[in-house]
């Protein structure tokens, strides 16, 4: 490949990749995102590979691997154009049929498309699916039209016009007043304005300065960065080329952990053909603005996600924090003024400087702007990576693009920022989701995390789950964070033990305010978020749990029995059979009891009792009736 | 050097820029208590217990003293009710680790605080790392290192250099603000120890 020497150099290459692309040749596409992965995306790959060579199509189609699409629910994803014909669940076994059928002869395969779950309604564009249909995929919507190891795909998109726009058409400082006026803020949790960030880093005094990717995406849950990465790896590189210019920066580092392969390897491409074609290293498109990246890979730690703490691990120290000010943009890496942004910052900037600031802040609410990536999981039918406009309802979210709960059950909560956000209860599901709107009520955006509970999710349990979460991932060095998360995490434990104490209320309520007010950082400063939330909207399941030893969702195993109703047992005998330690005793004909010593509440004879009998339930809070042996079976009329 | 004026626990007082607010309280005779903080080694901010609260533009957060630099027009309190709470909780958690030691129980006795509600492994270290930081910055030995992170976190000899080092040196032993080193150690020499010697002593 040549070198771009100017930006007409680029608009030529962009007509040349397209003059040779036929719009109506049909591709297959198929999601190679880490989530289709998992389901053996690649095998699929294979075959189609295989298949379309045994029929003799390699010239008539095109096969292309593509980023996530973002509904990983129903992976592995092929979608096949120029119809957009979607098709879930792939397997190699449905790859001749696809081929032959669809390929071939247009035809639609009925098993492999999207079935309403509500409407029953059969959807074969995946546009229309109201997964995607009620999204509004900015940012994250090109990484279904491109090969991720095609730079080539991406200029054909307008890929790196931006850059070419920013080099010569905008002196830095307009570059900097065009992302202010834009309204971006910062997606790695924060929400710092991300212009005035630039310029601090701008004006600060110095020579050398950096731009650093941050893609130490740690909460539990989220991949919206990783998928973004490893999805559309040039938008990011563009972002941070554009940033770099606007900054004064001739260097970049990126920032991705070691755990991420694919988003390595994607993003390890993309820096080697960006330089092959002189979009990354010296004289970028004849500008005579050099800039060179380089890649670090993280080793794991969900605290180096911090600035000053992900400065020092680059720096190949521990990765600690360390109190600002100063502040990385007048001190940062090596001493040097650097500015840190995260992966989807990065990928909003080349849609700024392409589309002005006005057509930017148009979109989302008065003070959050734009979209923002959500990673949408837990107890919701459709799980998956979602963009939406910022000040969309919790209520949209969770029914429109989520589908609503699972199995049919009762919407309890969400929770959003990652280990130390916070969960919002039902009452507030029509609440916009801005930065300032998730605050106001005790959460708060993060990086995107945003997990979905239902009626069996007991909050102390959730509360305890990122208290612990926290306590292993805090560095350790500051007393408050690291001794104060330990006790809290302690009282957690013995109450979900049902030794919770008078005073444990208020004695977490102690500890969460000496821990936010005290600890070094923003892990310790947020941590008892998840405490302080359930508190707030749950207290009733906190003094249930301490005062009734109940746990109100039935979820915590030392407080929770099972009990056969007798009233109920049709004495089938297969909850009897399947009982790991042999605790439940009865006989044909005789109604089956557990013996409440021998059992470990594994809840396996609950989940094997024949839905239509319904015989087992958990308790908790109350006592468990004797067993009355010798029992009788109740015959009742069943199925008639 | 530019001056600074700045306002601390009432008083209207000027210092030198690059100053920290510890330097600055202790120039002007304001006592705030630390642990990890000793004038050889460069300030960390671990141990917290020189908490203060500072008011800059209307709005008020607590740093710590020893690595927060003076500012222009900056208000300090270095003993409000939200540091003392700060304090109070802070030595609750180290006299679960620390109990029994002189300089935990005379904060215990200072603020007031006259046991623990918590309980943890005492084992004498505060984590405070000025053995470390002092090995590693003066006598530029490195012969100790934190190990684990979080709440696993804890201070380690790296065999190969303390076998070899320490003994010699010792002059961590002073430095830890528990006590911790000599009490372990009972006073028995590094010098000479093979690595397996070495471990065994540190039970492991």
């Amino acid at each position: 490949m040549a070198r771009i020497k100017s930006p007409s150099d680029l608009v030529k290459l962009r007509r040349k990749i397209l003059g040779k692309r036929d719009p109506n040749k049909p591709c297959i596409t198929i999601c190679s995102g880490t989530g289709c992965q998992a389901y053996a995306s690649e095998k699929v790959v294979a075959a189609f590979v295989d298949e379309i060579k045994r029929q003799g199509l390699e010239k008539e189609v095109d096969i292309r691997r593509t980023g996530c699409h973002g509904f990983c629910e129903k992976g592995p994803l092929t979608v096949i154009y120029p119809e957009e014909i979607c098709y879930l669940q792939v397997e190699p076994k449905d790859v001749p049929e696809i081929v032959s059928q669809t390929v071939v002869e247009n035809k639609i395969i009925d098993r492999l498309i999207y079935t309403d779950p509500l409407t029953n309604e059969r959807i074969i564009h995946e546009s229309e699916i109201p997964f995607y249909k009620n999204q509004s995929r900015l940012i994250f919507g090109n990484n279904r039209r491109i090969d991720p190891r095609s730079i080539e795909d991406y200029i054909a998109l307008g890929g790196y016009s931006a850059v070419a726009k920013a080099l010569f058409e905008m002196t830095p400082e307009q570059i900097i007043e065009t992302v202010k006026r834009s309204g971006l803020r910062g997606r790695g949790g924060a929400g710092f304005p991300t212009g005035l960030k630039w310029e601090f880093c701008r004006n600060a005094p110095g020579d050398s300065k950096y731009v650093i990717i941050n893609c130490d995406e740690g909460d539990p849950g989220a991949y919206m960065d990783r998928s973004l990465f490893e999805g559309n790896p040039h938008s990011v590189l563009e972002g941070a080329l554009i940033g770099a210019y606007a900054i004064g920066a001739r260097e970049g580092y990126i920032y991705v952990r070691q755990e991420y392969p694919i988003a390595v390897e994607n993003v390890a491409i993309a820096i080697e053909q960006a330089k092959n074609y002189g979009l990354l290293g010296a004289d970028i498109l004849g500008s005579g603005f050099d800039f060179d990246i380089y890649m670090h890979r993280g080793g794991g730690a969900f605290v180096s996600g911090e600035e000053t703490a992900l400065i020092a691990a680059l720096e190949g120290r521990v990765g600690e924090p360390r109190q600002r000010p100063p502040y990385p943009a007048t001190s940062g890496l090596w001493d040097k003024p650097t500015n840190i942004n995260n992966v989807e910052t990065w990928a909003n900037v080349p849609f700024i400087i392409n589309n002005g600031a006005e057509w930017y802040s148009a979109l989302g609410t008065e003070k959050s702007k734009g979209t923002k990536i959500f990673s949408l999981v837990g107890k919701v039918n459709n799980t998956g990576l979602i963009e939406v406009p910022m000040g969309i309802t919790l209520r949209e979210i969770v029914y429109n693009i989520g589908g609503g709960i699972r199995g049919g059950k009762k919407f309890k909560a969400v929770q959003t920022g990652g280990p130390s956000g916070g969960c919002i209860p039902e009452s507030l599901i029509d609440l916009p989701i801005d930065f300032e709107k998730l605050t106001e009520v005790g959460s708060m955006m993060g990086s995107g995390g945003m997990i979905v509970m239902d009626e069996d999710t007991c909050m102390v349990d959730v509360a305890r789950y990122f208290l612990s979460f926290l306590s292993e991932e805090s560095c350790g060095k500051c007393t408050p964070c690291r001794e104060g998360l330990k006790h809290m995490l302690a009282v957690l434990n013995r109450i979900i033990e049902g030794n919770g104490r008078e005073g444990d209320i208020e004695l977490l309520e102690e500890l969460s305010e000496v821990i936010a007010d005290a600890s070094l950082c923003a892990l310790g400063g947020t941590a008892p978020n998840p405490v302080l939330t359930t508190l707030k909207y749950f207290r009733d399941e906190y003094e249930a749990h301490i005062k009734e030893r109940r746990c109100p969702a039935k979820s915590c195993k030392p407080l929770v029995t099972y009990y056969i109703q007798p009233d109920k047992c049709q004495a089938c005998l297969i909850c009897l059979r399947n009982c790991p330690v042999d605790a439940i005793y009865g006989d044909k004909g005789l109604v089956h009891w557990i013996d409440q010593e021998k059992c470990i509440k594994c809840g396996i004879c609950l989940d094997v009792c024949p839905p239509r009998f319904n015989a087992v339930v958990k308790l908790s809070g109350e006592p468990v009736p004797a067993p009355v042996p010798e029992k009788k079976v109740m015959r009742k009329k069943v199925g008639r | 050097m530019k001056t600074i004026t700045l306002e601390m626990d009432g008083k209207k007082i000027k210092a030198k820029e690059g100053m920290t607010l510890l330097e600055a309280a202790r120039k002007l005779g304001i006592e705030i208590p630390t642990l990890c903080y000793h004038e050889q080694v460069v300030p960390y901010g671990g141990c917290r217990i020189c908490s203060v609260e500072i008011i800059r533009d209307g709005r008020s957060r607590v740093v710590a003293a020893c690595v927060s630099p003076v500012e222009e027009g900056l208000i300090v309190k270095t003993d409000s009710p939200r540091v003392i709470k700060i304090r109070r909780m802070l030595i609750e958690f180290m006299l679960a680790v620390a109990p029994r030691t002189k300089v935990i129980e005379d904060l215990a006795a200072q603020y007031g605080v006259e046991g623990t509600r918590f309980e943890a492994e005492a084992n004498l270290c505060i984590l405070c790392g000025l053995c470390m930081r002092y090995c590693a910055e003066v006598k530029k030995a490195n012969a100790i290192g934190f190990a684990g992170r979080g709440i696993s976190r804890q201070i380690v000899f790296l065999p190969e250099i303390a076998a070899k080092t320490c003994m010699s040196c010792r002059e961590c032993f002073p430095i830890c603000p528990t006590a911790k080193i000599p009490r372990e150690t009972d006073g028995v020499c590094f010098l000479d120890l093979t690595v397996d010697d070495f471990l065994s002593r540190q039970g492991k």
